[in-house]
């Protein structure tokens, strides 16, 4: 004989602890079973978008750190190079550099959050979360010394950086480098192949190549599911095309592997870092811009960097004047959001959690 | 990849639909909007199978919906462009058929912009709730 049940449908948020934000689920279940989703945003809608149609290209900088707040370094690096394109100029070469050395430190900052938490989900109550926080404190700190802000660091220009690092980044960037490994090997020894670890999440919420792509999942997201894409290798930008990495790639497309595969990346990036210090030669780090900046009336492009939740881009248009008359944010945490269904029905509400962690989203940036 | 090379292209598989073009992008009809979208995707020399991104821009005669998308086998891009003509009831063929990653984005343009998407099988808000009045991100909203 078998038990009449009912389906019951139950918010996850806006207030819920483990959405990382204010994300509301709406998941219809089956007893523990999930059975139907429906993702809602906009709790975090700040008007981003029509706000940069009232600020000069300088001035939006500032809004790009607000978008994905563990990831603020990126965030200018991509509208930098979106305005750059627009108004056709290039930073000078230690520009470049700077900003490689310090969108590598953020991802590896942004990976370390996402790392974090995604144990935290799984049950594993602190201590890897605070090995995590540990680690990205010691980034935080080399921010400061570069721009005096450790999140919101609006720390890159169109056409350069702010300025220069001080003389005493670089040792401690080296200090960071020797102690980093070791550190992070820990971490790795403690959850790696650790057996809960595997058991909860090897082959849980699989997400297959075909509709990863068909739904534009970008960033660990897609590479989890097997196809080594990263607009750093596609389309180098700043100092990308003179270092040497690898892009981790996994098959099963599992909460394993988009975990794994951001454990790994964090390993190149300090690895790009290492090269630029090597590499790096003094010169200027700001090309000499009028403070005002007036791109052609007409003139549109779509700044792109690989960012640590996947392609993030700025589409700007121009009319002539000192705003954008346009511009459109390529969110990669909106936009992996639509295999969300794909991903969670027929798991279980414990494994909801999990999976979400592992997706890695910022609301910052998913309702702008 | 440029819009010369598009037009081409879409010429044997979706007859005039392009109306012009440049070296960046191409402009084509709203109204084959979802016919093109296929073509590019099946077309194996086009194999425009990632949408990276859709939105839209208000000129106040015109709006003008700008696709961009990726080919992770040829590695190339191309911008796909239409305009719609007017500022009330606008809607054009939504292409979440043919790419699902379209569906947050739709939204998004119906939501800040107010194009309708037809055949897009959820066109309601998603960053603003129900019920909120005209389309925030459009020019002569202040």
């Amino acid at each position: 004989m078998s038990l009449r049940t009912e389906p019951m449908t139950v918010n996850v948020g806006p207030q819920h602890p483990s959405t990382h934000g204010v994300f509301r689920l709406r998941i219809t279940f089956d007893g523990e079973e999930i059975v139907e989703v429906e993702p809602v945003f906009g709790y975090l809608h700040r008007g981003t978008e029509k706000l940069a149609e009232e600020r000069n290209y300088v001035q939006i900088v500032t809004l790009t750190d607000r978008l994905d707040y563990v990831s603020s370094m990126i965030n200018n690096q991509a509208y930098c190079l979106g305005v750059e394109k627009l108004l056709g100029v290039e930073p000078p070469p230690r520009a470049k550099y700077m900003r490689t050395i310090a969108a590598e430190l953020q991802r590896v900052a942004s990976h370390l959050m996402g790392i974090g938490f995604f144990l935290q989900d799984l049950g594993t109550l602190g201590t890897p979360l605070m090995y995590c926080f540990r680690m990205r404190e010691k980034i935080l700190d080399l921010f400061e010394m570069l721009c005096g802000a450790r999140i919101t660091v609006s720390y890159m220009r169109p056409g350069g950086v702010l300025d220069d690092a001080p003389a005493e980044f670089w040792p401690a960037l080296d200090a960071f480098l020797e102690g980093f490994p070791s550190e992070f090997g820990e971490i790795e020894q403690l959850v790696l192949e650790n057996e809960i670890v595997m058991v909860r999440t090897r082959g849980v919420s699989t997400l297959p190549l075909d509709v990863a792509i068909n739904g534009s999942v970008s960033g660990p997201v897609l590479r989890a599911s097997g196809l080594a894409w990263d607009w750093r290798k596609m389309d180098p930008y700043d100092a990308y095309a003179d270092v040497e990495f690898d892009v981790p790639v996994a098959a099963g497309g599992d909460n394993y592997d988009r975990f794994w595969v951001r454990m790994q990346e964090v390993h190149q990036s300090i690895r790009i870092v290492r090269q630029c210090i090597q590499q790096i030669e003094p010169g200027p780090v700001r090309l000499a811009l009028p403070l005002v900046l007036r791109p052609k009336p007409g003139a549109e492009a779509y700044g792109r960097v690989e960012a640590s939740k996947g392609e993030l881009a700025f589409y700007l248009v121009s009319d002539g004047g000192v705003s954008p008359y346009r511009m459109k944010i390529r969110s990669p945490s909106l936009i992996n959001l639509t295999v969300t269904e794909h991903l969670l029905v027929g798991w279980k509400l414990a494994d909801m959690i999990v999976t979400l962690g592992s997706m890695d989203i910022n609301m910052g940036e998913v309702d702008r | 990849m440029t819009g010369q090379h598009l037009a081409d292209r879409l010429a044997f598989g979706v007859p005039r639909a392009a109306q012009t073009w440049d070296e960046t992008a191409i402009w084509v009809d709203p109204a084959r909007m979802a016919d093109v979208a296929r073509f590019l995707r099946e077309d194996p020399d086009l194999d425009f199978q990632f949408l990276n991104s859709i939105t839209a821009v208000d000129f106040i005669g015109h709006l003008e919906i700008v696709y961009h998308l990726t080919s992770l086998i040829r590695q190339h891009t191309a911008v796909i462009k239409t305009r719609l003509y007017g500022r009330e009831d606008l809607s054009l063929p939504s292409v979440i058929d043919t790419w699902k990653g379209a569906d947050f984005q739709e939204r998004e343009v119906w939501d800040l912009m107010g194009v309708h998407f037809q055949g897009h099988p959820n066109m309601k808000r998603i960053m603003l709730w129900e019920g909120f009045e005209g389309h925030p991100l459009r020019k002569d909203y202040l």
